[in-house]
């Protein structure tokens, strides 16, 4: 019972999402919505079951895993590259940001249609999609991470006679760390969305495919089903994300990264 | 009666000043094209392991005489040196305590004390040693593996002292560095300064605005006055050491502290 006190959201938690299932059931039943428009929960379990168990679903998680994988890993290394080159040398910051924050305002979803012309309709196309999304938050709190070091960090460094190489790798990388990984935890996010996305365009594979084929036959509980999946994909990518976190970045005060 | 002169002359070069200020001036310029003149020829010397303080009113020029010799700005004109070379970048003698303990949050205590070592690139078994010794002697042991966040203020200050010492500097830096600290961890601190420093006999230049601390600690005070930065008075301060608490309730204690404020109440400035 004191545990219960104590920690009263292990209750509340999965008691609201029980009372709005049933709620959702009973009212989808009661009001006789057709299960095309508003599938019931146990309708979309169902649905959910039967994919789980089609090794046809399985083959195309594996497809948007691997585009958000590695769209996000491109991302990432293109992220700490840019951004260490920015934070770094005053010239290429002058030279590279206004351009930077010009493509950052370019719905990139609306390049989508141009990656497939360029790459075709196989995954690569949804790599280069998952990336573009994916970089642009994570660059930004590189860049700010790698500024953020303190100066009375760096004059210490500099007294006890720190080169400017030492300084950037015993200070300037741990102080980018807890930014690097809230741009991470962003960025993993808007991968999975740009795959899905670069799917939906133009793709007989992976499950942004599967939803729109569930629509041309009319399962919407299908549609729900793996709106779900994608649902938890992102929500276990976050925990891997914040568990490397507290690891790395233990000392980290999250309250002013860019893009929470 | 030659080798009594040998003697003589060896003593005299003991004597002789480690660090040395001459003709020293900094001139800033400001953003509207105005020249501050925050230091105007300081002349001072300090023998080895003498302690000296620097006080003063605030805009004196007191931090900014202190980053000279760290090697942290430069002088306009004049010299500093430190153990015979001039100071023109940070020297590996010199060691720092800041005005903030400034640890870093990702390294232990024990990693932290590290950092000059690992900077210099030293023997790092060697110095392990050194540190692990050190954090002893600042009542710090059992706390190497702890983060900073971990300990209190006055604990992260001594770790800091600690890591200025790691490299066996020959001269030790400190720019008001138990300004943060309250009233009674301040005396505490002071005293373990005292007994760090006849262990480790290093040359010790402090800046700080407590007067009595200044008092307390120093063989001599150097009071320095503003606009433009200055030597107003150089006080040797001749109470026996050891010194102890009791010893600032002292007649003689209070005529130097008197004297010292008398440059302060010039300036207009309440301590």
């Amino acid at each position: 019972m004191k545990f219960l006190r104590n920690r009263p959201e292990y209750v509340l938690v999965p008691s609201v999402f029980i009372a709005f299932v049933l709620i959702w059931e009973n009212l989808v039943n009661i009001l006789k919505i057709e299960e095309i428009i508003l599938p019931t929960p146990s309708q979309i379990g169902d649905a959910l079951y039967f994919q789980l168990s089609n090794p046809l679903f399985w083959s195309n998680f594996r497809i948007t895993s691997q585009e958000t994988l590695l769209g996000f890993t491109g991302a990432v290394i293109f992220a700490v590259i840019a951004g260490t080159f920015i934070s770094q040398i005053k010239v290429v910051d002058k030279a590279f940001m206004p351009y930077l924050v010009g493509f950052q305002a370019i719905p990139k979803i609306a390049l989508a249609p141009i990656f497939i012309v360029w790459f075709g309709f196989g995954m690569t196309s949804k790599v280069v999609m998952a990336a573009t999304v994916a970089f642009f938050p994570m660059l930004i709190n590189i860049i700010e991470g790698l500024k953020s070091a303190d100066n009375d960090q760096i004059r210490m460094l500099r007294v006890f006679g720190a080169s400017r190489f030492q300084i950037f790798l015993k200070v300037q990388i741990p102080c980018a760390l807890p930014f690097f990984f809230a741009g991470l935890d962003v960025g993993i996010l808007l991968a999975i969305l740009g795959a899905v996305v670069g799917e939906f365009l133009g793709s007989q594979d992976g499950l942004g495919a599967m939803v729109l084929l569930a629509q041309y036959n009319f399962e919407t509980p299908t549609m729900f089903a793996i709106l779900i999946v994608l649902s938890l994909m992102g929500i276990f990518a976050h925990i891997v994300v914040k568990a490397l976190q507290r690891k790395f970045a233990f000392w980290g005060d999250s309250s002013n990264f860019i893009g929470n | 009666m030659s080798k009594e002169n040998n003697s003589l002359i060896q003593d005299a070069s003991q004597e002789a000043s480690w660090i040395n200020v001459a003709a020293l001036h900094k001139i800033y310029n400001t953003r509207g094209g105005g020249k501050t003149h925050a230091l105007s020829d300081i002349n001072f010397s300090v023998k080895k392991g003498e302690f000296i303080s620097i006080v003063g009113p605030s805009g004196c020029g007191k931090t900014t005489l202190l980053n000279i010799l760290a090697g942290l700005i430069s002088k306009t004109e004049g010299s500093a040196s430190v153990s015979g070379h001039e100071v023109l970048k940070p020297l590996p003698e010199i060691g720092m305590v800041f005005q903030a303990p400034t640890l870093l949050p990702w390294r232990t205590i024990l990693e932290n004390v590290m950092v000059p070592v690992e900077v210099q690139k030293l023997d790092q078994k060697k110095y392990l040693k050194k540190a692990k010794e050190l954090l002893t002697l600042a009542g710090l042991d059992g706390f190497e593996d702890k983060y900073p966040n971990e300990l209190s203020g006055g604990m992260q200050q001594r770790a800091g002292i600690c890591r200025a010492l790691v490299h066996s500097p020959s001269v030790l830096l400190m720019d008001e560095p138990f300004g943060a600290l309250d009233a009674m961890t301040r005396e505490y601190m002071n005293l373990e300064l005292l007994r760090i420093w006849k262990e480790s006999n290093q040359t010790i230049a402090l800046v700080t605005h407590s007067i009595t601390e200044a008092v307390f600690l120093s063989d001599r005070v150097i009071v320095m006055s503003p606009r433009p930065g200055r030597i107003a008075e150089i006080i040797t301060i001749d109470l026996p050491r050891p010194r102890t608490l009791d010893m600032m309730n002292s007649d003689a204690a209070g005529v130097f502290v008197k004297r010292i404020r008398k440059y302060f109440n010039a300036a207009n400035v309440i301590e």
